[in-house]
């Protein structure tokens, strides 16, 4: 029966975190065929077919595909879904936003962020907060998965799978894209990046985030992320947020600036490989994870490291 | 016009949960109950748009045993007018929400259905958008502004990238997402008169819906823990440590 996989893109290009979602889907079955669902983006479809393991690629495109609307994505992937065994999709907002949808349609369960395929009808995801992890066997025919990224390695380039395209269906016409506000940052993407600098509450405002956290990402090449106070004092946007409802990161380093630990921004960072806190409460739960601690005030540590990294390269 | 809120109990956010020693479960005995945070916000969201007179009434409904009465007295204390308690004493998975919301959508024939974007126990982020499929409305998930004009809904949308605007068509779903407002806390008076508040008792069956679970739990599991590790002196040790033990940087 096979695989569909559907790819997170921009109409322009493939997001990597498609490569990740890859390997869940061959854990599943050796069968899997790529939806690339957009406008114009006939150039993602041509990437797609580059992952390892892809054996087509399917490319509807429609000017009320372009913004990935829940509505449209969800008539599209409807029929096209009756003819695998499982729909997967990497655990981003577009697929959040789409992929219950499609499960109700077809009356099947979905299951959420998976970080593990046991067999293909048994997978393993985090609850309450990643607390606890439970193991859950589907017994529906299809099965609808959204999938963690972060503990799924990304397949290599090899494939050469081609490319065919469907029809859309007539827009839905339920809902209408009005516009988008995105952060632009040279920065790398947070999900993606290597290494991530998170600042907290401690920072205190939004000019003290620039000066103290972009420098220091700058330094080290890192994406910068935030805890929850941190967004909602309006210091950095909402796409920064790391944790249980915000982004889950899982970078070689992850250095958390004025950050208490709470169990909800943990949930968002806590299997980054090497955790770094810095923080003036020798008490803060972060340090309960963290690799290295630097217990001392954030204003006073973070130039010093900077200079020390700066000796360290140069 | 009607709103219905949905609202979960669930383990209170502050509470570190337990896993049971022997991964039947996850340990719930004596345990803080509250509120789910996003369906406080679907409340508030709902009470601002009654008092802007854009809404008459507000229903707050839940799904769960007979103690999630409690979360509906919360609810009718911070300003919804009724509530509807549909008891099921097993966990109920969010397809089935879905379609027990749907008979309460059915008969009550809300405008608008305020839901939270996900429920902090199950973690699942699911039973809006299964709604909106089940009755063909449009969806505004993950929703920082609601503004209600010209017979639309314009909702924007906390996504990956940022910020995104959509316009729905009325009735529609709306799920919230953290930075929608700030929910109120509920007076001592009104806390007296919400319990003079209606509250409705159903079933399952009363809505005609099989609510047996699609997933198997097979097993629940403690997450790999990591232990603390160093507090170092200096910034000096720290990039030190970094380049030649962890070698990350
Ligand atoms: C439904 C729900 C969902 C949530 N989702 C998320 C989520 O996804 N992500 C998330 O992060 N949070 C989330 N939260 C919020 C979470 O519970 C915490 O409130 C939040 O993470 C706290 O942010 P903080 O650590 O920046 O602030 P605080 O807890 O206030 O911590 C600030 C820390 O900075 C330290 N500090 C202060 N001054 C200095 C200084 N000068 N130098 C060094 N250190 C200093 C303090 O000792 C303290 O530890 C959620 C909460 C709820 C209810
Ligand atoms: N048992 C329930 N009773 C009432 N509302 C629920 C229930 N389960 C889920 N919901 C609603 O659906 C939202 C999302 O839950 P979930 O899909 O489980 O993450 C919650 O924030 C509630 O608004």
């Amino acid at each position: 029966m096979g695989v569909l996989l559907i790819a997170e893109h921009d109409n322009t290009s493939l997001n990597a975190a498609t490569a990740r979602a890859m390997s869940a889907a061959l854990a599943i079955s050796k069968d899997v065929h790529i939806l690339v669902a957009g406008n114009g983006c006939s150039s993602v479809a041509v990437e797609a077919g580059k992952l390892e393991g892809a054996a087509k690629v399917l490319l509807a495109e429609a000017p009320h595909l372009e913004n990935h609307l829940a509505e449209e994505l969800a008539a599209l992937t409807e029929p096209l879904a009756k003819q695998y065994e499982a729909v997967l999709a990497p655990a981003t907002s577009v697929s959040k936003n789409f992929m219950p949808r499609l499960a109700a349609l077809l009356d099947v369960a979905q299951v959420s962020e998976i970080t593990a395929v046991k067999s293909p009808d048994t997978f393993e995801r985090p609850i309450y907060a990643g607390n606890a992890i439970q193991s859950v066997q589907s017994s529906d025919a299809i099965k609808i998965i959204t999938v963690r990224t972060t503990t799924f390695e990304a397949v290599e380039e090899g494939g050469s799978a081609s490319v065919e395209k469907i029809d859309a269906p007539a827009s839905v016409g339920l809902s209408d894209f009005i516009g988008e506000e995105l952060s632009s940052s040279d920065r790398p993407e947070l999900a993606a990046a290597r290494v991530v600098v998170s600042g907290g509450r401690a920072l205190g405002s939004k000019e003290n985030f620039v000066k103290y956290i972009e420098p220091l990402a700058e330094q080290l090449n890192a994406a910068v992320g935030a805890s929850r106070a941190a967004v909602d004092a309006g210091y950095v946007s909402n796409d920064y947020q790391v944790g249980q409802t915000g982004k889950v990161v899982a970078p070689e380093l992850y250095i958390a600036v004025g950050i208490s630990g709470a169990i909800q921004h943990l949930a968002g960072m806590k299997d980054s490989k090497v955790i770094v806190a810095i923080n003036k409460d020798e008490e803060a739960p972060i340090f309960q994870i963290a690799d290295y601690g630097l217990v001392g005030d954030l204003f006073e540590i973070l130039p010093k490291l900077q200079s020390e990294l700066s000796k360290s390269s140069g | 016009m009607k709103i219905l809120v949905p609202v979960k109990r669930v383990v209170d956010f502050n509470v570190k949960i337990r896993v049971k020693a022997d991964g039947t479960g996850v340990d719930l005995a004596n345990v803080k109950m509250s509120m789910n945070p996003f369906d406080e916000i679907a409340i508030e969201e709902a009470i601002r748009l009654k008092e802007a007179g854009k809404a008459e009434e507000i229903i707050a409904v839940s799904i769960g045993p007979q103690k999630a009465q409690e979360t509906i007295r919360t609810a009718l204390a911070m300003g919804a007018d009724r509530g509807i308690l549909i008891k099921c004493d097993d966990e109920v998975e969010p397809l089935a929400v879905a379609k027990l919301l749907k008979g309460v959508v059915d008969a009550e024939k809300p405008d608008i259905v305020i839901l939270g974007k996900q429920a902090i126990d199950d973690d699942s982020n699911q039973t809006g958008q299964m709604l909106s499929a089940l009755l063909g409305w449009p969806q505004g998930t993950f929703a920082s502004k609601l503004e209600l004009d010209g017979g639309k809904a314009r909702v924007t949308r906390e996504i990956d990238g940022g910020l995104q605007t959509i316009l729905l068509n009325m009735p529609c779903i709306i799920t919230t997402d953290l930075r929608l407002n700030e929910p109120r806390y509920a007076s001592l008076p009104n806390i007296m008169k919400a319990k003079k508040k209606p509250l409705d008792e159903k079933t399952a069956e009363d809505y005609g819906v099989d609510i047996t679970p699609r997933l198997k739990v097979l097993e629940t599991v403690e997450p790999a823990t990591r232990e603390a590790g160093e507090i170092l002196a200096t910034p000096e040790d720290l990039v030190e440590k970094l380049k030649t033990q962890a070698g990350v940087i």
